[in-house]
């Protein structure tokens, strides 16, 4: 089999995008008017490439599974977005910007793409604030920053809690003026089920109506997927409900590979799970470590007494607590990066340390940053003998200023008072690195087939670093797919629209639809959600924070069994032709269940620890590292990617090995 | 705790609808609305029944999808909350759930609780943008510092999650809440006044083209609000258009 | 939907001030009112002035009379188009707990207030253009033979307010105007974009709405009682 061309170009690292820019093949505006793209996923990568490649001219359909493309699930990022911008003076630039992400990414994402990615973050923010993104500014007018975990500058721009949301909302507005000018076509609640290749190009889509059922077919010159990632795999995650893997999927068994789909952000700050009917988990942005201290009972007596209701945590003293974080790593403290956050939490969660009933929670408490601001507010406002009382309650308005919409959310869900009682939190699946290998200009495997956002790989390597997901997505879809796919579009100004009443079309059609009767017609007595929990049980416990062989080959053929069982006794009710959610859910899950087996299959073979992935057999048995994750650069510098042979077991691996030019491998320390 | 619950239930956006008796045992108070909703689908479709349609998706009160009309209120009795946040501690044993579509003819009931907030969408693509170009050929972020009061009024302003509770809420079914939101955001912002006047023109044609009712200013949308949306961006939309025909 | 040349803003727009305009009629009408009880003779010199000057007669009373009348139908354009904007009603709905009866009935007590507005042209208004227009008597006196005779107005108002019933009507009708006014007059403020003493204005809008039909009240059950 071919070796993976990353299509990485020439030249010294800072000068490769901007030269090779210059170089790229162009459309001209006229010929932008004979071109159609297709996108799938309508979020911060999808919208803004949408936006964008609809300002320079072509044609773009839209689609999204939502009943408007402003709720797709970027909307819930929380904390903030990365930029080199340098405005707080700390030191930052895009060579530090570059360095903390691949270095936070444990020495697992490709050199360019990073740097790719720092140099056009300042774009973002001056492109967000030109369209009306209300940032946070400081009272002299201009924007304010937060800094994040794993790096030591303040580079991350946000809104209030609510970052996501408000970038969304400003690609969306984008997204709107170009549907009200015609030139984006907008498909919403339709959720792509296969895509079209003719002559080995991907040149269009099978979609379904979600209201009618009916299967429409679109084409195009080429097919963008922005469809998110896979963290629904755990059935538990901080994704949206339809969150799904079934665009990139579908790609993947047409030819794309598939990169890393072991590499998952377990979030460290989510609101604990409290039983068995829970839906979904609840993320508690990031930005609350910057104040918030993480901690246990430090003795396990203490720990039952919680437990059992007779001490509350606000009865234990200082020296009763361990601030484990802190403890362990003194230089970065409750700053660590998410996947030594989470490790750690599961570490004392494990060692019986957990305060919740079902174990699996630990403390994020306010009371010091409270302290620390009411103190400093009676100095800004001359109170010289404040009370403590008045300082906590100036203390108390700070906060409530910072995060005051996530204690709010807090109180909502769990009906306690996190200014009162520290709140209780417990890592949860939130992001996936792992996705669509693409090259340079971000196209797959697939010719004419592009990923964007998290559905792709390229960036976080095995971790992704706070308010990384936002830069990301809209770097991909505003500042650099738009250039890359012109470069390939240049072939096709006298292609002309391409027709869907082919074989090719009607083949894929067909296909789907066999499929859709199936899941139908199963006669089973089981709902989707039974095998979709069953699911997200086995891949949590045994591909979740830490893995083994052992587990990960229990895991491998529990899934099989799970996906026969699957077919054979699934019920969905209804039929196709009308609204049908369960049919929806089906469809997905029944890709999910394809893709775990691959997930633990790529799990397994990556027998290292790196970022997210860790391996109980590779830790650092001794030296002052002892007990962390060990890498092994000698023999896993690569990216694994899969090649789908007609059934996930089969799928043959191919390696993209990865070359660091301008960062020397170092063992990740933040202690 | 056991529930009586009296559903909305229609097959499509032609077919008539009626609400429906369904009993449900064994909720707990910490379970969300929806989940409770799920529990409920999962033992219809053990029957053999078709399961309540309803949109959801985030599931943590930002993606504006749940719109359910609980117990004659827009996302149910507690305050700044959407349906999805909505938790079962808020209702006693033994009492009686109505569960109704948000209601305007404006948002046509797709199925069941499902509706279609098109118009919304409809609304923003007639002027709820500042027209730049996604080059990012402008000027310096910083270059053009904004007062932090105005920053965060137009923040409070953008909050808004487009789930559609105030036109549910509104006896007159009136859409200004939502439009105000955006057309505030925009006008509290040096980049937004530029094209201010056809925005807020635009903006409110569409919005009386898509057959909203008039403002009579009751303030229940603001009550109802999961984000808080405050009356004061109808007084400023009004101010904005009054400003725009003069 | 809407083919009317305002749109539904222009449409609240006009409605608050025209409601200015009549409010502000309202403390007029009130003043010479309380006249009445002060003193009979200012309120028929005044009574007479107004009666007769022609700036009042031609060009204050007609934009009046307009007001009122696109003040209602204006009301009931609204109300219609507010009705159809949801024929399918919710079967259940509990809009007492996010906004007050008044602001949701402007209609009910707009009617009623309408209704009284009927009862008193014919009272006062019916009266005086047939005594004026029809009969061509301008003198306002009482006799218009006999000049000493002096103003009939007072005399007038006085006897009105003999029967019971009347007053009856006249209390319900000012508590319902005073409920219209409590919602109104903020309402009006909203209407035309004032959000800054937003507090002031409610207040202030209380203060007028319980303020001006109780002394209307007043001056009603005070010649009641003197008769």
């Amino acid at each position: 089999m071919s070796t993976l061309d990353s299509k990485v170009p020439e030249g010294p690292l800072k000068d490769k995008w901007t030269t090779y820019k210059d170089k790229i093949d162009l459309v001209n505006p006229a010929n932008k008017r004979k071109i159609d793209i297709i996108v799938i996923g309508t979020g911060l990568a999808g919208g803004s490439a949408s936006a964008t490649l609809a300002e320079q001219g072509y044609n773009v359909k839209a689609f999204c599974y939502q009943d408007s493309p402003r709720r797709a699930h970027s909307i819930a990022a929380q904390g903030g977005i990365n930029a080199a911008k340098n405005y707080q003076g700390d030191g930052d630039s895009n060579y530090r910007l570059f360095y903390d992400t691949v270095k936070g990414g444990d020495y697992r994402s490709r050199e360019a793409n990073v740097y790719r990615l720092a140099e056009v973050s300042g774009n973002i923010i001056d492109q967000c604030v030109a369209q009306g993104v209300p940032f946070a500014r400081d009272y002299g007018g201009l924007l304010d920053n937060r800094s994040f975990g794993g790096v030591l500058v303040s580079r991350t721009f946000y809104a209030k809690g609510q970052t996501g949301q408000q970038l969304l909302l400003g690609a969306y507005s984008a997204m709107n003026r170009q549907i009200a000018r015609g030139k984006i076509e907008m498909y919403n609640r339709h959720e792509m089920l296969d895509i079209v290749k003719v002559d080995g190009k991907a040149r269009g889509i099978i979609a379904r109506n979600l209201i009618t059922g009916e299967l429409e077919r679109h084409s195009a010159h080429a097919v963008v997927i922005a469809s998110g990632g896979y963290g629904n795999l755990y059935f538990l995650s901080t994704n949206a409900m339809g969150s799904n893997v079934t665009a990139a999927w579908k790609t993947h068994k047409k030819g794309a590979f598939f990169a890393n789909p072991c590499f998952t952000q377990i979030h460290p700050t989510c609101i604990p799970r409290s039983g068995d009917y829970q839906s979904k988990l609840t993320l508690m942005s990031e930005s609350l470590r910057n104040d918030g201290r993480i901690w246990v009972p430090a003795k396990l007596e203490d720990v039952m007494a919680i437990r059992e209701g007779k001490k509350k945590p606000t009865d234990l003293s200082e020296d009763e607590r361990d601030y484990y974080l802190e403890r362990r790593y003194p230089a970065f403290g409750n700053l660590v990066p998410r996947d030594v956050a989470s490790r750690a939490a599961k570490e004392r969660c494990d060692a019986g340390y957990g305060v919740n009933k079902t174990g699996e929670a630990v403390y994020l408490d306010f009371k010091s940053a409270i302290e620390r601001y009411g103190k400093e507010q009676a100095k800004i406002h001359n109170e010289k003998d404040a009370s403590a009382q008045r300082i906590y309650d100036l203390g108390k308005d700070i906060v409530e200023a910072k995060y005051g919409n996530l204690f709010q959310m807090y109180e909502k869900i769990v009906d306690e008072d996190p200014y009162k009682t520290p709140m209780m939190i417990y890592p949860a699946t939130h992001y996936t690195m792992g996705g669509l290998w693409v090259d340079y200009n971000l196209m797959t495997t697939v010719e004419g087939c592009y990923a964007i956002g998290e559905a792709n790989f390229s960036d976080h390597g095995a971790n992704r670093l706070g308010a990384s997901a936002l830069m990301q997505g809209l770097a991909d879809g505003y500042f650099v797919l738009p250039y890359t796919i012109g470069d390939y579009l240049s072939d096709d100004i006298r292609t002309g629209r391409i027709p869907t009443d082919t074989d090719a079309f009607e083949e894929a059609e067909n296909s789907v639809k066999t499929t859709l009767d199936k899941l139908i017609n199963t006669g089973g007595t089981k709902a989707v959600d039974y095998f979709h929990k069953k699911l997200g049980n086995i891949i949590w416990n045994k591909v979740g924070m830490s893995r083994n062989e052992a587990g990960l080959k229990e895991a491998i053929a529990e899934i099989q069994e799970l996906r026969a069982d699957f077919w054979k006794n699934v019920r969905v009710p209804g039929g196709t032709h009308e609204v049908n959610r369960e049919l929806e859910k089906a469809g997905r899950v029944a890709d999910f269940l394809e893709l775990g087996e691959l997930f633990a299959q790529d799990a397994l073979t990556r027998e290292e620890s790196c970022g997210g992935h860790f391996r109980e057999e590779s830790v650092e048995i001794d030296g002052p590292q002892k007990g962390e994750a060990k890498r092994d650069d000698e023999n896993f510098t690569f990216v694994s990617a899969w090649e789908y042979k007609g059934n996930p077991s089969e799928s043959q691996l191919h390696k993209e090995e990865l070359k660091y030019e301008n960062i020397e491998l170092k063992q990740r320390s933040y202690k | 705790m056991n529930l009586t619950l009296k559903i909305w239930r229609q097959e499509d956006a032609k077919s008539p609808g009626k609400m429906v008796t369904y009993p449900i045992s064994n909720i707990e108070g910490h379970m969300s609305f929806l989940e409770m909703m799920d529990i409920l689908n999962d033992e219809l479709i053990e029957k053999g029944e078709e399961p309540v349609a309803f949109d959801h998706d985030c599931r943590e009160g930002i993606c504006g999808m749940c719109s359910m009309y609980i117990n004659g209120e827009a996302h149910g009795p507690d305050r700044r909350v959407t349906t999805c946040q909505l938790h079962m501690r808020m209702f006693k044993d033994g009492e009686t759930i109505h569960i109704e579509p948000f209601r305007a003819n404006s948002f046509p009931v797709l199925k069941d609780l499902m509706v279609d907030r098109g118009a919304f969408d409809r609304i923003q693509q007639a002027g709820g943008y500042i027209s730049v170009n996604t080059s990012g050929n402008t000027q310096d972020a910083n270059s053009l510092p904004i007062p932090k009061a105005d920053a965060d009024l137009a923040m409070d302003a953008a909050t808004c999650i487009g789930c559609g509770a105030c036109v549910a809420t509104c006896k007159n079914s009136s859409a200004m809440l939502f439009v105000s939101a955006k057309v505030s955001q925009y006008a509290l912002l040096p980049q937004g006044r530029v094209e201010a006047k056809d925005r807020v023109l635009n903006m409110v044609n569409q919005m009386d083209i898509e057959g909203f009712g008039n403002c009579t200013n009751t303030g229940a949308c603001e009550v109802e609000c999961p984000k808080g949306i405050s009356l004061d961006n109808i007084a400023r939309m009004n101010r904005e258009l009054i400003k725009a025909k003069a | 939907m809407s083919k009317s040349k305002f749109t539904t803003i222009g449409r609240k727009i006009l409605m608050a001030l025209s409601g200015f305009f009549l409010m502000f009629f309202l403390l007029q009408h009130l003043t010479i009112n309380m006249l009445s009880v002060v003193s009979p003779d200012m309120f028929n010199d005044v009574s007479q002035f107004m009666g007769t000057n022609p700036v009042v007669q031609f060009a204050l009373q007609p934009v009046l009379i307009f007001a009122v009348f696109f003040h209602f139908i204006m009301g009931i354009v609204l109300e219609l188009q507010n009705r159809r904007a949801r024929s399918i009603k919710y079967a259940y709905s509990k809009p007492g707990t996010n906004s007050s009866w008044i602001s949701r009935n402007m209609i009910i007590t707009g009617l009623v207030v309408l209704a009284f507005l009927g009862l008193h042209f014919y009272d006062f208004w019916v009266h005086e253009m047939t005594v004026k227009y029809g009969g061509g008597d301008m003198s306002g006196l009482i006799n218009p033979n006999d000049l000493d005779s002096g103003y009939r107005y007072h005399e007038e108002l006085v006897a009105k307010f003999v029967d019971p019933v009347r007053v009856i009507i006249y209390v319900i009708s000012f508590v319902l105007l005073s409920l219209h006014l409590m919602h109104g007059f903020q309402s009006s403020f909203q209407s035309m974009g004032v959000s800054k003493g937003k507090n002031f204005i409610k207040k202030f809008g209380n203060v007028f709405a319980i303020a001006v039909p109780a002394l209307f009240v007043f001056i009603a059950i005070y010649h009641h009682l003197q008769h």
